[in-house]
C-alpha cells in the first residue's frame, strides 16, 4: 500500500496536493516534476509526489484494452485519493484521469463515484495554478523568443489555451511568437508514432516547419510526448530551435539542458 | 457485396501517398475548404445552437426511425413515386438494374444513365454493376466525371477528385474529349470546368434514366433534397422519363423546417457557403399539367447494415450529414490522401463507418491510425464523438484479439509493472540509467533498440540519469534526515 501521504499535517489553507507525474516525466523529464513543485510550492501548496503512481493507463484505454485500463485506473484511484487535489503536469494524462477514468469504469458501481470524486479534483498543471490558485503571474526570468504549441488533449479536453499563454507573458524576458496551426496535432499520438511512422513523420515535420518559422529560440508545450517527438525531429533535421516543458521556464529551472541535449558535465539542480 | 474494400492495406497505401509529390501538391491546392468553414462559421454567433439543435434532431430521428420512414413512404406513395426498401447491396443494386432494364431505349436494351453524385451509389458498387450490364453510366458532377474518366474512386465525400491536380484534369480531357480542337489550351481552372460543363450539357437530354441520392429525406412531404454546386444532379433528375433517388434510412428526418436547420449546418460545414448554389426539393413523379419532370420516380431505401449500427454502439455515427469537415481538418486524412482508406468513405467518418461496414478485420488500420487530436469531433457540425467511436473500435478489436500479437503482448507486460509500483519504478529506473548510458552523455539516441519507428525519423531525447521518482524519494529522505537531527 501507498505510504502517508505526507509525514506531517498540512499548514491550514495549504492544501495537501498530490503530484502525478505521469510516466514520460518520471522516466524522462525529472525536471518537469522538480520545476511542478516549485510552482505548486510556489502558489501555497504542500506537495507530494506519492510512491505508488506509475502511469495514469491512457496506453491501454487507447489500445482497446478496457480491463487492463480499469486495472490501473482503480490502483491509481487508490493512490491518490488522500490528496486535496491531485495535478499532472500534462493535458493528456491529465484528460485520462479527468475525463476518461468515469468512463473506463463506467460499470463499476463501486469505482465510479471514486473516480467521479477524482475526477473532480484533479487538474493538469498550468489550468491548476491560474484558477484553481489564482496565480496571475510568476516570478522567473529568460532572454529569449519562445513559441507554443497546442498539445491535443489539453486543448479540446480540458480546454488549455491562454492559461500558459498568460503567465508566459508575465515571464521577465520573454517574448512569445505564434505559429502557424499551433492548434495542429504534432504527429505524437502515444504508440500511433511507432506504429504509423511514415504519417507521425510527415505531421511533425510540418510542425517543425511552423515552428522553424517562427525563429524561436524554444518551443514550448504542457505535454512532454509532444514535446519529445518534436524535439526528436528538430534535432535530426539539425535546426537549432530547442524543447522544453512551459512549466520548466515558469519555474526558472532552465538549468538543465532543453529535451534531448547534451548532459552537461554533472547533475546540478537549485 | 459492396464496393470492394482494400482497408487492410492502409499502411502501405498511406506510405506510399505521402512519396507521390503529385498527390501531395493536389492535397496542398485543396486544403482551403477548412479555411472557409472556420471563416464562415465565425459569421454566425449561433452556430453551436444550430449544432446542438442538429445533433439533438438526428438523435430524435433515430430513436423513432422507423416511424419517420414509414412516414415517409406514405408520404412519397401519396405524390405518386415508388418506395423500394432494400436490405444490403445487391439488393439495391438488383432493383435499380431492373428499372433501368425496364426504361433503356438503347439497342439491346442498353440504357444511358445520367448521374448526380451519390456516396451510396459508390457505396453499393452501382457504376460497374450498371457498366456489367452493358449500360451507359455518365457521371454529372464535375469532379465525379473526372474520377470516371480515370476510373478511380472518390477521394472525398463532397471533393472527389480531391486527389487530382489541374494537370491531371487536363491530360483526362483532353484523353477524352478527342473531337475537340487538340490545339485548345487551358489558362485556368475556369476553362477546364466550362469544358466540362459544354461536354456534359451536350449529353444531358439523351438520358433514359437519372440517378441522384438524396441529402435529406422529409417524412412531412414524401420529399426528398438535393445540394449541389452545379446545378448537374437537378438536370439529372429533371430531364430523363424516370429518376431513381437511392438513399440510406438515416437521411430521412421529421420535417421540412428541420430541413432548414441541416441546411444550415451543412454548406457552411462543407465548402464554408451559407448555402450551397443549388438546394433541389423534389417529390414525386410528374403531375398532369407539369411541365417537366420524370414520368416515374423511384427511391431506393438502403439498409446495408445501418439498423445494426442504430442497434449498438455506433449509433451516434448515424447523425453524420456527410459534410466532410472531419476529413478537412484531419491531419491524417491531409496526409495521406483519402484513397489510402481503401474504401468509399474517407477520413475520421471513414474510419468509424468503414469497419462497420466491411468489418474490424479488414478495416482495424483506420480506427488505430488516429493520435485522438479531437479535430474531427471539434468541427462536426452534428457533434459525433468521432475520436471516441474509434476507440471503440480498437475496444472491440482487442476483445476480439485481432490487434498485432506484439502489441498485445507489449501491453500485457506494461499493465503487469503498472500495477506493481514498487518493481516498476525498480525496473525503470534501471531501463533509463541505461538509456542514458548509451546515449554517452549526447542527450539523444540515434537509434533505439525496440523503438525503429521513432528513430527512423526523429532522434529519441535521452532520459535523465535518475527517474524523478527515484530522485524525490532520495530527496525526502535527506529532507527528513535533516528535520530528524
Ligand atoms: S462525421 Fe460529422 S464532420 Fe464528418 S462528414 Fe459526418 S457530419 Fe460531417
Amino acid at each position: 500500500m501507498q505510504p502517508a501521504p505526507s509525514a506531517e499535517p498540512a499548514a491550514p489553507n495549504r492544501p495537501k496536493v498530490g503530484l502525478f507525474a505521469t510516466c514520460l516525466v518520471d522516466l524522462f523529464r525529472p525536471n518537469v516534476g522538480f520545476a511542478a513543485v516549485e510552482l505548486l510550492e510556489a502558489a501555497g501548496c504542500d506537495v507530494d509526489a506519492p510512491e505508488g503512481q506509475t502511469c495514469c493507463g491512457q496506453p491501454a484505454w487507447n489500445s482497446g484494452d478496457r480491463k487492463g485500463a480499469a486495472e490501473v485506473a482503480r490502483r491509481m484511484i487508490e493512490v491518490f485519493e488522500p490528496y486535496d487535489y491531485v495535478v499532472l503536469p500534462s493535458g493528456s494524462c491529465g484528460a485520462t484521469v479527468k475525463k476518461d477514468y468515469v468512463e473506463i469504469l463506467r460499470d463499476d458501481s463501486d469505482w465510479l463515484p471514486r473516480a467521479q470524486a477524482l475526477s473532480d479534483k484533479t487538474f493538469e498543471l498550468i489550468t491548476f495554478l491560474t484558477e484553481i490558485r489564482g496565480v496571475e503571474g510568476v516570478n522567473a526570468q529568460f532572454d529569449g523568443v519562445v513559441t507554443y504549441h497546442d498539445s491535443c488533449s489539453g486543448l479540446r479536453s480540458l480546454g488549455v489555451k491562454d492559461q500558459p499563454r498568460q503567465l508566459l507573458s508575465s515571464v521577465d524576458g520573454l517574448r512569445l511568437r505564434e505559429m502557424e496551426d499551433a492548434e495542429v496535432c504534432c504527429g505524437f499520438g502515444g504508440t500511433f508514432c511507432v506504429k504509423y511512422p511514415d504519417i507521425s513523420n510527415r505531421m511533425v515535420s510540418n510542425k517543425t516547419d511552423n515552428i522553424a518559422a517562427t525563429s524561436a529560440d524554444l518551443v514550448l508545450a504542457g505535454d512532454l510526448g509532444c514535446l519529445m517527438n518534436m524535439a526528436g525531429k528538430l534535432s535530426r533535421q539539425g535546426r537549432p530551435v530547442k524543447a522544453r516543458h512551459v512549466a520548466e521556464i515558469l519555474a526558472g529551472m532552465t538549468d538543465e539542458p532543453a529535451i534531448g541535449e547534451p548532459q552537461r558535465g554533472s547533475e546540478k539542480r537549485k | 457485396m459492396t464496393a470492394e474494400p482494400k482497408s487492410s492495406q492502409f499502411k502501405s497505401a498511406a506510405s506510399e501517398a505521402l512519396q507521390n509529390p503529385r498527390l501531395q501538391a493536389a492535397m496542398k491546392a485543396s486544403g482551403g475548404l477548412a479555411v472557409r468553414r472556420a471563416a464562415a462559421i465565425a459569421e454566425i454567433p449561433e452556430f453551436e445552437a444550430i449544432r446542438d439543435a442538429g445533433r439533438d434532431l438526428k438523435n430524435h430521428t433515430l430513436a423513432n426511425l422507423d416511424a419517420y420512414l414509414l412516414a415517409f413512404e406514405e408520404k412519397a406513395l401519396e405524390s405518386g413515386a415508388k418506395v423500394h426498401w432494400a436490405a444490403d447491396a445487391e439488393e439495391a443494386r438488383a432493383i435499380i438494374l431492373k428499372i433501368v432494364g425496364r426504361h433503356a431505349k438503347g439497342p439491346e436494351g442498353k440504357a444511358r444513365v445520367n448521374k448526380g453524385k451519390s456516396m451510396i451509389s459508390e457505396e453499393i458498387g452501382l457504376n460497374s454493376a450498371l457498366e456489367a450490364a452493358g449500360h451507359h453510366v455518365l457521371e454529372t458532377d464535375l469532379g465525379e466525371y473526372i474520377i470516371q474518366l480515370r476510373g478511380e474512386p472518390p477521394s472525398h465525400i463532397i471533393a472527389p477528385a480531391a486527389h487530382v491536380s489541374k494537370p491531371d484534369v487536363e491530360a483526362d480531357f483532353r484523353a477524352a474529349h478527342t473531337h475537340l480542337d487538340p490545339e485548345r489550351t487551358f489558362p485556368d481552372a475556369a476553362s477546364l470546368v466550362h469544358e466540362a460543363r459544354h461536354v456534359l450539357r451536350e449529353q444531358y437530354f439523351g438520358a433514359d434514366v437519372g440517378i441522384t441520392g438524396a441529402n435529406m429525406l422529409i417524412a412531412e412531404t414524401g420529399q426528398g433534397v438535393i445540394v449541389t454546386n452545379e446545378g448537374n444532379g437537378d438536370l439529372s433528375q429533371i430531364l430523363p422519363d424516370v429518376h431513381i433517388a437511392v438513399a440510406s434510412l438515416e437521411k430521412v428526418i421529421p420535417t421540412l423546417d428541420d430541413a432548414s436547420t441541416i441546411l444550415r449546418l451543412l454548406a457552411r460545414s462543407a465548402t464554408g457557403q451559407s448555402l450551397s448554389s443549388y438546394t433541389t426539393f423534389y417529390k414525386g413523379a410528374r403531375r398532369q399539367g407539369d411541365l417537366d419532370g420524370p414520368k416515374e420516380m423511384h427511391f431506393v431505401l438502403l439498409d446495408n447494415g445501418r439498423s445494426e449500427m442504430l442497434a449498438g454502439e455506433f449509433r451516434e455515427m448515424l447523425r453524420c450529414i456527410r459534410c466532410g469537415a472531419c476529413m478537412n481538418n484531419c491531419p491524417v486524412y491531409r496526409a495521406v490522401g483519402g484513397h489510402s482508406y481503401g474504401w468509399v468513405y474517407v477520413g475520421p467518418m471513414g474510419s468509424v463507418l468503414t469497419p462497420n461496414f466491411v468489418g474490424i478485420k479488414e478495416g482495424r488500420h483506420l480506427p488505430n491510425a488516429s493520435t485522438f487530436c479531437g479535430r474531427c469531433q471539434e468541427v462536426c457540425p452534428v457533434r459525433i464523438p468521432l475520436p471516441g467511436l474509434m476507440r471503440k473500435l480498437r475496444e472491440a478489436e482487442f476483445e476480439q484479439k485481432l490487434s498485432p500479437q506484439t502489441a498485445r503482448y507489449g501491453l500485457g507486460v506494461w499493465r503487469w509493472f503498472a500495477k506493481r509500483p514498487a518493481l516498476y519504478h525498480r525496473m525503470s529506473s534501471i531501463g533509463m540509467r541505461a538509456l542514458n548510458w548509451l546515449s554517452g552523455g549526447h542527450g539523444r539516441l540515434k537509434r533505439l533498440p525496440f523503438g525503429g519507428g521513432w528513430t527512423a525519423h526523429r532522434d529519441f531525447p535521452a532520459p535523465a540519469k535518475r527517474t524523478f521518482m527515484a530522485e524525490w524519494k532520495a530527496r525526502k529522505a535527506a529532507k527528513s534526515q535533516g528535520d530528524d537531527q
